[in-house]
């Protein structure tokens, strides 16, 4: 039986709240939580009387108003008569659009630059510190206005690739011009257009788009499938079947089938009046955006990575060596899994930190959600506060959605603890 | 705890919107100076010149009302503010008024909680493009890309021009004129609109004018006035009636250079009631006797002040058109000093 007993007479005076350790943290934590909720209370009650006082209102009915105004990027079908709403759904997906393109590149000339700041080679290690310590140090927004300055300021305008000896000429075999205001690039065009799947709200998705990834997904799970055979062959005989023409058959050749039976065939751009038209022009705001945050989240994610593969011990591969394992082998199976356990958990913030900063989009007239929501929509209806409190929900919920899927990601490679 | 701080950042940001409601004649005499929101800078109505003092059209309205209220034009503490600020400095009480070529509208004046007071430049918004491009009409521009300044009347009425005309074109927003005239001269957009009265005053900074046109369509109405918050009316009329106060010295031919000898000496009865001699209108509006008197001798009556800044013999060079008082079949009309 225990011998520790309650003290006889325990009768409860107020001072024990203070001087008692059983009460103590209780009473701190109460007076906290009746400062912070009264500080809430405040702040709210005040917020309310002032929006009163003002004659504002507070509801989110303007978001069914006509928006009245155009957007120079629109991913799904926009004109001035559609509601507020619709272009802040705008707004957006073009957020989407430059985080999802920087992540990815981000990604890629990160890794590349990591590994290369690690390289024996004196020259490429020493560009690669240059590229990063300039990268790393300067802020986000000068890097944004000097691309766009680029692109606006040493690109030629539209008018000078017309006429019999033009100033400026297309490159890549007459398919793409560089403007000054956009990037005109070729558009894909069927022959054998099989229509689009309605999805309401003038949403469309083309049937082949949804024909090419099924037919993707489903050869990358052949692939897998192969892969299993493969292993198991390998276990049973001890040889590994050659499978690389299997896999690459059921990657591409599906596609190409695809491709031949639509007619598939790129459209190149043509200047027709003011402008290029019957291409797709990606507007220098979005590149100007796109390539700056990739540059510089792009420094921030090879210091990481060069962190993830000094982080693994010299001796690991030197016992791979050992056992006979090649060079890439050695990388794939020894030293990136380890790496990337210290890798994904600081490039989860990268992703999130460059979702962000894509809202400084409005620096080069990139209509994001900032732009649209935040800015015209907010600018024309007044509703500063519902219009601020929908972007800080959107962008939340957008970085949630981020961290949870990087979690699960982190989940499956970090090394498994037995 | 999450959704307590949650709810304070909320509030934090809601907080500044409720200053300033209360007596904006009591807390510009406290402050000593006048808050006054305009252009980040369109030569004529509202640039800092190269000492950083400013001046323009609606510079001198702020010096007026200055001049009314403390008793001296100088005192003005100018706040520049982009098509996207202006309204939101304006409710928060950052400024105590707003004389930025700000368009009076149905939407504005009700639902933004704003109240226009007048309006001291009738406009109309228009188009400008390099003559080389041998546009001669706005309805050649099917197709172009177009800068437009983001938050303003300008941005809807274009994309409805567009639209009733079904042609197309492709915007590029930007934040203020400064950034339009570059991306416009760096040929970043084919046309340039705003204001006729923002294009003429932008075109006559560049440095070669004449090889740019405005053309000749006028495709909205832009009554420009002075604003103030809604609420305070006793402010309100402050402003609206030292607007007048200049309109009504140039109808009865008061100026700069003759009100001294005019406030003792006019006959007019309307003029004596203008400058004070006589009734004491200013006790009426919380000012004393010869508000309206300094008003006027800050820069001058209206058309003083249209001919030193925008006038004909400007380089932006605009004729008075509606803008003439209305004794000279203009629409520029002050209501009597009674």
């Amino acid at each position: 039986m225990t011998d520790v007993r309650a003290p006889q007479n325990a009768s409860f005076r107020p001072s024990m709240l203070i001087y008692d350790r059983r009460y103590r943290s209780l009473t701190f934590q109460v007076i906290v939580f009746v400062l912070v909720m009264a500080l809430a209370w405040w702040l709210v009650n005040n917020t309310i009387q002032n929006l009163a006082a003002m004659g504002k209102t507070f509801n989110f009915g303007f978001l069914w108003q006509r928006a009245g105004y155009d957007i120079p990027q629109t991913p799904i079908p926009y004109t001035s008569d559609d509601t507020h709403f619709r272009a802040a759904v705008v707004g957006l997906l073009n957020t989407l659009i430059v985080s999802v393109l920087g992540c990815i590149a981000a990604t890629v000339l990160g890794i590349v630059a990591g590994v290369a700041r690690l390289s024996k080679n004196w020259l490429i290690a020493r560009l690669m510190t240059v590229y990063v310590e300039a990268f790393r140090n300067m802020p986000l927004l000068l890097w944004i206005l000097i691309v766009f300055a680029i692109f606006t300021e040493v690109m030629p305008p539209p008018n000078a690739f017309r006429g019999d000896d033009p100033s400026a000429s297309m490159i890549l075999f007459d398919h793409v011009a560089l403007t000054n205001r956009y990037t005109a690039i070729p558009t894909l065009a069927m022959t054998n257009d099989p229509g689009s799947l309605d999805l309401g709200a003038r949403i469309t998705f083309n049937w082949a788009t949804l024909a090419f990834a099924a037919v993707l997904i489903g050869g990358w799970l052949a692939r897998r499938a192969i892969n299993r055979w493969a292993q198991d062959v390998q276990d049973r005989t001890g040889v590994r079947p050659t499978t690389w023409w299997m896999s690459l058959a059921v990657m591409t050749v599906p596609s190409l089938l695809l491709i031949w039976y639509f007619g598939l065939h790129l459209v190149a751009p043509e200047l027709r009046g003011f402008n290029f038209t019957g291409g797709l022009n990606v507007q220098n705001g979005l590149v100007a955006l796109w390539l700056a945050l990739t540059l510089y989240t792009g420094a921030f994610i090879a210091e990481i990575v060069r962190a993830g593969i000094l982080a693994v011990s010299r001796g690991q591969s030197e016992a791979a060596f050992a056992l006979g394992l090649r060079p890439r082998r050695t990388m794939s199976l020894v030293i990136l899994p380890q790496a990337l356990r210290v890798i994904i958990p600081p490039l989860i913030s990268q992703y999130l930190n460059l979702t962000k900063n894509s809202s400084l989009a409005i620096a080069v007239g990139y209509m994001d959600i900032r732009g649209t929501l935040g800015g015209t929509t907010l600018n024309q209806t007044g509703r500063e506060l519902e219009a601020i409190l929908l972007m800080m929900g959107v962008y939340l919920t957008l970085s949630l959605i981020i961290s949870a899927g990087m979690n699960v990601f982190n989940a499956r490679v970090k090394l498994k603890e037995r | 705890m999450k959704t307590s701080l949650f709810l304070g950042s909320v509030a934090a940001a809601a907080l500044t919107a409720g200053a300033g409601m209360a007596d904006t004649l009591a807390d510009v005499k406290a402050r000593g100076e006048l808050n006054c929101g305009v252009n980040t800078g369109l030569v004529g109505f509202a640039a800092p010149d190269a000492n950083g003092n400013w001046t323009g059209f609606d510079v001198d309205l702020c010096q007026a009302v200055a001049a009314a209220v403390l008793g001296d034009p100088a005192k003005v503490r100018y706040v520049p503010t982009t098509g996207q600020t202006r309204f939101t400095a304006l409710s928060s009480g950052e400024v105590d008024m707003l004389a930025r070529n700000s368009t009076w509208t149905f939407s504005r004046d009700t639902d933004l909680a704003l109240d226009f007071v007048g309006v001291n430049y009738y406009d109309g918004q228009g188009f400008m493009v390099r003559s080389d491009l041998g546009v001669t009409s706005a309805k050649e521009l099917d197709g172009a890309t177009i800068c437009i300044q983001t938050g303003t009347t300008t941005e809807l009425n274009l994309a409805d021009y567009f639209r009733a005309n079904n042609m197309s074109y492709q915007p590029v927003n930007i934040d203020s004129n400064a950034e339009g005239e570059q991306q416009y001269m760096a040929g970043a957009c084919d046309a340039y609109t705003t204001d006729a009265s923002g294009l003429a005053a932008t075109r006559a900074a560049f440095a070669d004018p004449e090889n740019h046109i405005i053309l000749p369509e006028i495709i909205s109405k832009e009554p420009l006035g002075p604003a103030v918050r809604h609420g305070d009316s006793n402010w309100g009329d402050i402003v609206r009636w030292t607007l007048y106060a200049l309109i009504a010295a140039e109808e009865y031919g008061v100026t700069s250079a003759n009100i001294e000898e005019l406030s003792s000496s006019s006959q007019n009865p309307e003029v004596q009631r203008l400058l004070g001699t006589t009734d004491d209108l200013g006790a009426m509006i919380g000012l004393d006797k010869e508000w309206a008197k300094r008003a006027i001798m800050a820069s001058g009556n209206y058309g003083e002040i249209f001919a030193a800044n925008i006038g004909e013999q400007t380089p932006i060079g605009l004729t008075r058109g509606l803008n003439a008082q209305w004794t000279q079949g203009g629409l520029m009309y002050a209501m009597p000093f009674r």
